[in-house]
C-alpha cells in the first residue's frame, strides 16, 4: 500500500483514537482546520470536538492542561505547531512533565505526547524553520524520538503512547509527503532502540529525522564510487542507544555525524562524544560532523540550502572521511 | 488554623536550626484560605498550590509526618524527600503541589478539570497561587482556556499585597482582580480573607456552582502574610506598622472572637486544641528526626518509571484505578 509520512501519522493518530477512550488530540488547528499540516484531517468529523480538540493560541496553558489531563487519567496528545513555537510551553515541558516523577518520588507520572513539526527546507525563515530537537533531548525525565521512516511514522505515536512518561515526537515537516510502501497490518514499534538502516564497512553515518532520507540517497551514490557506507537511524534522541552507532563504528572505523540541528552544543557533539568514549581506539580517523551552519535560517533557497547539509555534502564529508583517514592503507 | 500556624512556627525554628535547608515560604497569616476553601472539597476533588503550600497540604490531609520528614528531605517524606518544602504532593489526596514556578501550576489545575469534565465526574479541582501570579501569561491563557471549555475550575488567588517585594501597584495596571477573571466571563468575587467563615461560605458557594456544571469560578481571597516572603527575606519593602496594623486582623484571633462571643467555644476548648496541634507538631518533628534519609544509591530512581515506580495516579487517589470515584 502506497501511503505518505503523512498518512502514516493520520492512520497512527485514528488508530489511538479508536484503540483507548482515553486518548484525545489537542493542539492549534487540529480539528476544524485538519491540522496545520494537514496531519489530522478528517478525524475532527470522525472523532468530534471533544476528542480532537481546537485550542486557542496558547502553548503553555495547553501544553500544561495535557500535563494535568495525564494527571487526570486520560492519554492526551498534544500537538504543537513547530518546534519554534514549543519554546513558550517549554516551562510546562521541563519543569513539569519532565520532573513531576521525581519530585513526587514515583508519585505522578505524566503519560503525555506531545508531537511537533521541527526542521528547515521549505523557506520559513528563521522562526519556522530550527531543529531544536537535541535541547528536548537534554533534559532528564523526558523521552524523545524522531520517525523518519513511513513504518516509525505509523508506529511510534502507539508506542509513545504506551509509555508511562513524556514523550516528545519530532516529525520533520519536510517527510510529511515522503511516499513509499506500507503494509497495511504495521503497527507499533520499538523506541528503544536505533536502526541500522544500510549496512556498509566503509564509513557509519549517524543520523535521524530529516536528515535520514538525504544520508540514504548519498550513501547510494557513495556505493557507486565503491565507498560503503553503513547509515544508522537514531529513531531516539533521548535515551540515546549508543550501543548500536557505537557498535557500528567498531566495525566501520569511521564516524560521520550528520545533524540538521547546529554544531556547538548540540546533538552532534553528543554523540560524537559518545562514539569516541565508546570505539576511541577503533577509530582509524576523527569523528566528523555535518550540521546546519550557525545561523538563523534564512528565506531565500539558495541561502536555505547552502545552510543545511544536503545530499552532495555528506557525500563530500564522507569521501574525504574515507580517503583522508590517516589509519586507510 | 491553629494547626497550620504551630506547624510553621516550628518549621522556621527547624529551619534556623538548619534542619531544614532550601527555600522556606511560611502562610503565617493566610491561614484562613487555605483552611475556609478546602473544607468545602470533598476527598475525590483534587488541589494544586505553590511554593507557600504546607497550610494547604496539612488541611487536605497529607499526615504532618509525612510534610515534616519532606522539609528534612527524608525517604519517608511525602515526596520522597526529593521535593522538599516547595514540592509536597500526594497522591492519595490529589494534592498535585508544590509547584515553584508563579503560575505553573493554573495550565495543570486546568488539565485534572479537563480530565474530569471528560470522564463525567462530578470533581471539583481547587488552584491556588498568589496575585503575582496574575501578571503570568499562563493566568491569561488559563482563565481564557478554563472558561472557553467550561471546566469545573475554582482559582483562588491569595491576594497578600507583595509578590516577594513587589506591591501589587507597581506591576499591575489594574489592581482589581476580579474584574480581570470577569474579563474572562469567569464569575469572581473578592473575599475578606483573613476571615475563615466569609472564605468558607464564598468557597462552598462556588464549589457547589463549580461543581455543578457551572463551570470555572475565581475568588480573590484578600489577604496577609505576616512573617517575609522567604527566610532569606529580609523585608525591606513594607512598613513594620503596616505588618502589625494585619496582625490585628489575625484569622486565629478573628475566629476566636466570633466563637467567643457565639458562646460556642471556651479557654479550656482552645486550651485543648493548643494541645492537640502541639502534640501533632512533636509527632512530625520526631518522626522526621528518626525518619531514614534515602540511599543514594537510588539517586537515579523517578527519572524514568520503572517496573517499581510505574502506576497509575490515580490507582491511588480517591477516583480508584479506573478514574472513576470509589
Ligand atoms: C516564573 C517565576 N518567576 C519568578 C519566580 C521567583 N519568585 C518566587 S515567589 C515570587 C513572588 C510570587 O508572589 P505571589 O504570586 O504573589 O505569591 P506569594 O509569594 O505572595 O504567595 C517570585 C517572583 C518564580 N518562582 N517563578
Amino acid at each position: 500500500m502506497t501511503v505518505t509520512y503523512r498518512e502514516a501519522l493520520r492512520d497512527a493518530l485514528r488508530d489511538a483514537l479508536v484503540r483507548d477512550p482515553r486518548v484525545f488530540l489537542m493542539g492549534e488547528d487540529v480539528g476544524r482546520y485538519g491540522g496545520c499540516f494537514a496531519v489530522s484531517m478528517g478525524l475532527y468529523e470522525e472523532f468530534g470536538p471533544e476528542r480532537v480538540r481546537d485550542t486557542p493560541l496558547s502553548e503553555s496553558a495547553f501544553v500544561g492542561a495535557g500535563i494535568g489531563a495525564a494527571l487526570g487519567g486520560l492519554r492526551p496528545i498534544v500537538e504543537v505547531m513547530t518546534v519554534n513555537f514549543s519554546l513558550l510551553a517549554l516551562d510546562q515541558i521541563l519543569n513539569n512533565a519532565a520532573t513531576l516523577l521525581h519530585m513526587s518520588g514515583g508519585q505522578l507520572n505524566v503519560p503525555l505526547v506531545i508531537r511537533m513539526t521541527t526542521g528547515g527546507g521549505r523557506q520559513l525563515a528563521a522562526q519556522h524553520s530550527h531543529s531544536l530537537e537535541g535541547w528536548y533531548a537534554h533534559i532528564p525525565g523526558l523521552r524523545a524520538v524522531a520517525p523518519a521512516t513511513l513504518e516509525d511514522a505509523r508506529g511510534m505515536l502507539w508506542t509513545a503512547l504506551e509509555d508511562p512518561d513524556p514523550v516528545l515526537l519530532f516529525e520533520h515537516g519536510g517527510l510529511y509527503n515522503l511516499e513509499g510502501e506500507l503494509a497495511p497490518d504495521a503497527g507499533p514499534v520499538d523506541i528503544d532502540r536505533a536502526a541500522v538502516r544500510r549496512a556498509g564497512t566503509d564509513l557509519t553515518v549517524i543520523t535521524y529525522g530529516g536528515m535520514l532520507p538525504k544520508v540514504m540517497a548519498a550513501a547510494e551514490q557513495l556505493a557507486g564510487e565503491r565507498i560503503s557506507a553503513e547509515v544508522v537511524d537514531l529513531r531516539t534522541l533521548r535515551p540515546l542507544d549508543d550501543a548500536t552507532f557505537v557498535g557500528s563504528v567498531t566495525r566501520t572505523h569511521r564516524a560521520l555525524v550528520v545533524d540538521e540541528g547546529w554544531r556547538s552544543v548540540g546533538m552532534s557533539a553528543e554523540i560524537a562524544a559518545r562514539v569516541t568514549e565508546g570505539a576511541f581506539y577503533d577509530l582509524d580517523a576523527p569523528v566528523e560532523r555535518l550540521c546546519t551552519t550557525e545561523v538563523p535560517l534564512p528565506h531565500p533557497k539558495h541561502l536555505e540550502d547552502a545552510a543545511i547539509p544536503q545530499v552532495d555534502d555528506v557525500v563530500a564529508a564522507a569521501r574525504a572521511l574515507v580517503q583522508g583517514g590517516p589509519g586507510d592503507g | 488554623m491553629l494547626r497550620i500556624r504551630r506547624f510553621e512556627e516550628a518549621c522556621a525554628q527547624l529551619y534556623t536550626q538548619t534542619k531544614i535547608r532550601g527555600f522556606l515560604h511560611l502562610y503565617i497569616g493566610e491561614e484562613a484560605v487555605a483552611v475556609g476553601v478546602l473544607e468545602g472539597l470533598l476527598p475525590e476533588d483534587a488541589v494544586v498550590a505553590t511554593y507557600r503550600e504546607h497550610g494547604h497540604a496539612l488541611i487536605r490531609g497529607v499526615p504532618a509526618t509525612a510534610i515534616m520528614a519532606e522539609m528534612y528531605g527524608k525517604a519517608t517524606g511525602c515526596s520522597g524527600g526529593r521535593g522538599g518544602s516547595m514540592h509536597l504532593f500526594h497522591a492519595p489526596t490529589r494534592f498535585y503541589g508544590g509547584n515553584a514556578i508563579v503560575a505553573g501550576g493554573l495550565p495543570i489545575a486546568v488539565g485534572l478539570a479537563l480530565a474530569d469534565a471528560m470522564q463525567g465526574r462530578s470533581v471539583v479541582t481547587a488552584c491556588f497561587f498568589g496575585e503575582g501570579a496574575v501578571a503570568e501569561g499562563e493566568f491569561h491563557e488559563c482563565m481564557n482556556l478554563a472558561a472557553l471549555w467550561h471546566l469545573p475550575v475554582l482559582f483562588c488567588c491569595e491576594n497578600n499585597l507583595y509578590a516577594m517585594g513587589t506591591a501589587l501597584a507597581r506591576s499591575e495596571s489594574e489592581t482589581n482582580l476580579a474584574v480581570k477573571a470577569a474579563a474572562y466571563e469567569v464569575p469572581a468575587w473578592t473575599v475578606d480573607g483573613m476571615d475563615v467563615l466569609a472564605v468558607e461560605e464564598a468557597a462552598r458557594r462556588a464549589i457547589d456552582a463549580v461543581r455543578n456544571g457551572g463551570g470555572p469560578h475565581f475568588l480573590e481571597l484578600r489577604t496577609y502574610r505576616f512573617r517575609a516572603h522567604s527566610m532569606f527575606d529580609p523585608e525591606r519593602y513594607r512598613a513594620k506598622d503596616e505588618v502589625e496594623e494585619w496582625r490585628h486582623r489575625d484569622p486565629l484571633e478573628v475566629l476566636w472572637a466570633v466563637l467567643e462571643s457565639e458562646g460556642i467555644a471556651d479557654e479550656a476548648e482552645r486550651d485543648r486544641a493548643e494541645e492537640a496541634a502541639a502534640a501533632e507538631v512533636a509527632e512530625a518533628v520526631a518522626f522526621a528526626e528518626a525518619a531514614p534519609w534515602e540511599p543514594v544509591e537510588t539517586l537515579e530512581r523517578f527519572v524514568y518509571s520503572d517496573e517499581s515506580s510505574v502506576h497509575d495516579v490515580l490507582a491511588s487517589s480517591p477516583l480508584g484505578p479506573g478514574g472513576r470515584r470509589r
